[in-house]
């Protein structure tokens, strides 16, 4: 049986943000009331609790908050390993998961603070996700 | 240290710990409950109130109250990952000063080991986890690994520091005939270990057990009749700051900041008061930022305040005297067994791992992926 990686369930909060990532855009929310940047996506504002958000084009560059190589992976990520994890803060100040793709780990060029752009990798079998790689 | 007296552990125990193949979770409690009553001279009717916490059911405490026949007065399924028990003991504490109950029973088991259950694949990612598990960070070693790569950024921190935390615990767990790993291990082993999710080496993570716990609180009424030297629950503080390790405000600061300046001001005690200090130690980077948020040592110097074996018996601060999760059992939500051991130090009962008149101990969980906090400060009579 092939393994397929757990498949990102689109909900009433997240819809627009998955089809940005499948039109090649990065979408995240705005607070209409305090203003301040929000991922992931929600109903209501984490900081002043205003439910009235809006959704935005991320400029979908950023920087390396912290990273791993993941060496010791399960399922369907076993035979990927090793692998790099991170989690990017983007231009707007919101961080999120991702992946590192296009560097080798360990080549020295990946480290905390290095600059990375996103880039949407399909990642199974009708999953695309946004990756990030160095600038 | 606060004077007033209103609940204490009276009875602790493990279950069988390690590989426990053919048990089930509700056997190991059952097991581990028996013997923490008997261990504070109590009976089953004695209890009133239940706290458990686990994921083998809906409702833990549903199901293992009518296994052992307990229809309690006052229940509580607090489920925040490994620090459960010290939030547990902290609202049996609650409830026992308002008068709502007498007497607490605190349980946990694990199968996991003999389950293989860890890391078991998804197909659906849903909620907030939607943005996480797509992307493949082994759990929870993959958070503690980003927390760990952040704070060598940030300070300096070296694999070396973290594997003086490793070696020191395994030093406890010689001591300890109940702790899985024994043999001696140098700082080198750890750095030669395999990595798993770096900057973190197999050994420098928990080990995954079977096993259970039991821990027995009783009003100050009641524990005057029991066996053994009440061990008072002089302080509590509890948190949590997030439930994916992408929002942790700040991957190098823990909610132990504020659990710890809660615990330590309702107890009434400062930082060198403390004679044993049990922390919850899921990984090596997990013991050093709950130091540096604790206070015992500035933001940045855990790497310092650990190396030299400083932590290891003998030494001026001696911590995870029972070989801890990284050494004598790690059966997936570790934290009952901080109380346990934090109870066995405060009443003399440690034999080659005794800290020589311990009075004060500080027990601290950390649950999910640096999640959850939950300091509890112990006291016993001078």
């Amino acid at each position: 049986m092939a393994e397929h990686i757990p498949v990102p369930m689109p909900d009433g909060d997240s819809k627009v943000f998955w089809e940005g990532v499948k039109q090649g855009k990065l979408l995240i929310q705005r607070c209409d009331a305090c203003q301040r940047f929000i991922f992931y996506p929600r109903s209501i504002c984490p900081h002043c609790f205003a439910d009235t958000l809006s959704w935005v084009e991320a400029q979908g560059t950023g920087t390396i908050y912290s990273y791993t190589v993941v060496h010791r992976a399960f399922g369907p990520f076993a035979g990927q390993a090793p692998y790099m994890v991170a989690i990017v803060e983007l231009a707007e100040g919101v961080r999120m998961m991702t992946r590192i793709t296009g560097s080798e780990p360990n080549a020295g060029a990946v480290r905390i603070g290095a600059a990375v752009r996103v880039v949407f990798v399909e990642a199974d079998e009708d999953v695309t996700l946004p990756y990030f790689q160095l600038v | 240290m606060r004077s007033d007296r209103i609940a204490a552990i009276v009875g602790v125990a493990e279950s069988d710990l390690g590989l426990t193949p053919g048990k089930t979770v509700l056997q190991l409690q059952a097991q581990a409950a028996k013997a923490a009553l008997a261990d504070a001279g109590l009976e089953k009717r004695d209890v009133d109130a239940l706290f458990v916490a686990g994921n083998w059911s809906w409702s833990p405490n549903l199901m293992l109250a009518e296994y052992l026949g307990i229809q309690p007065r006052y229940t509580d399924g607090t489920n925040i990952g490994g620090s459960s028990f010290e939030a547990h003991l902290g609202h049996a504490l609650a409830g026992i000063e308002t008068g709502r109950f007498e007497v607490a029973l605190i349980t946990y088991g694990s199968t996991q080991r003999s389950d293989q259950s860890r890391n078991r694949p998804i197909e659906h990612a849903t909620l907030a986890e939607q943005f996480e598990r797509p992307y493949g960070l082994p759990a929870p070693v993959g958070a503690y690994a980003l927390a760990a790569m952040r704070h060598m950024y940030q300070y300096g921190t070296t694999s070396e520091q973290l594997a003086e935390i490793a070696v020191a615990t395994r030093k406890w767990a010689m001591l300890n005939e109940k702790a899985m790993m024994r043999t001696p291990i140098i700082i080198d082993d750890v750095l030669n270990s395999r990595w798993i999710a770096e900057p973190l080496h197999l050994l420098d993570c928990c080990l995954v057990t079977d096993g259970g716990g039991a821990v027995v609180v009783a009003s100050a009424k009641r524990a005057r009749d029991t066996r053994k030297t009440p061990v008072w629950v002089l302080g509590h503080g509890e948190t949590h700051t997030h439930y994916g390790i992408t929002n942790m405000p700040d991957l190098t600061v823990t909610g132990a900041v504020q659990t710890g300046r809660d615990a330590m001001a309702m107890a009434g005690v400062t930082h060198d008061e403390i004679d044993v200090v049990e922390i919850y130690d899921s990984f090596t980077i997990t013991v050093l930022l709950t130091l540096e948020a604790l206070g015992f040592c500035q933001p940045g110097e855990g790497g310092a305040f650990v190396s030299g074996q400083r932590t290891a018996p003998g030494g001026p601060f001696p911590m995870n005297t029972n070989g801890g999760g990284l050494s004598y059992c790690h059966p997936g939500m570790y934290g009952i067994f901080l109380l346990i051991e934090a109870t066995r130090q405060l009443r003399g009962e440690c034999k080659e791992r005794q800290v020589p008149d311990a009075k004060i101990a500080l027990a601290h969980g950390t649950g999910g992926v640096l999640s959850s906090a939950a300091t509890i400060i112990l006291g016993r009579d001078a």
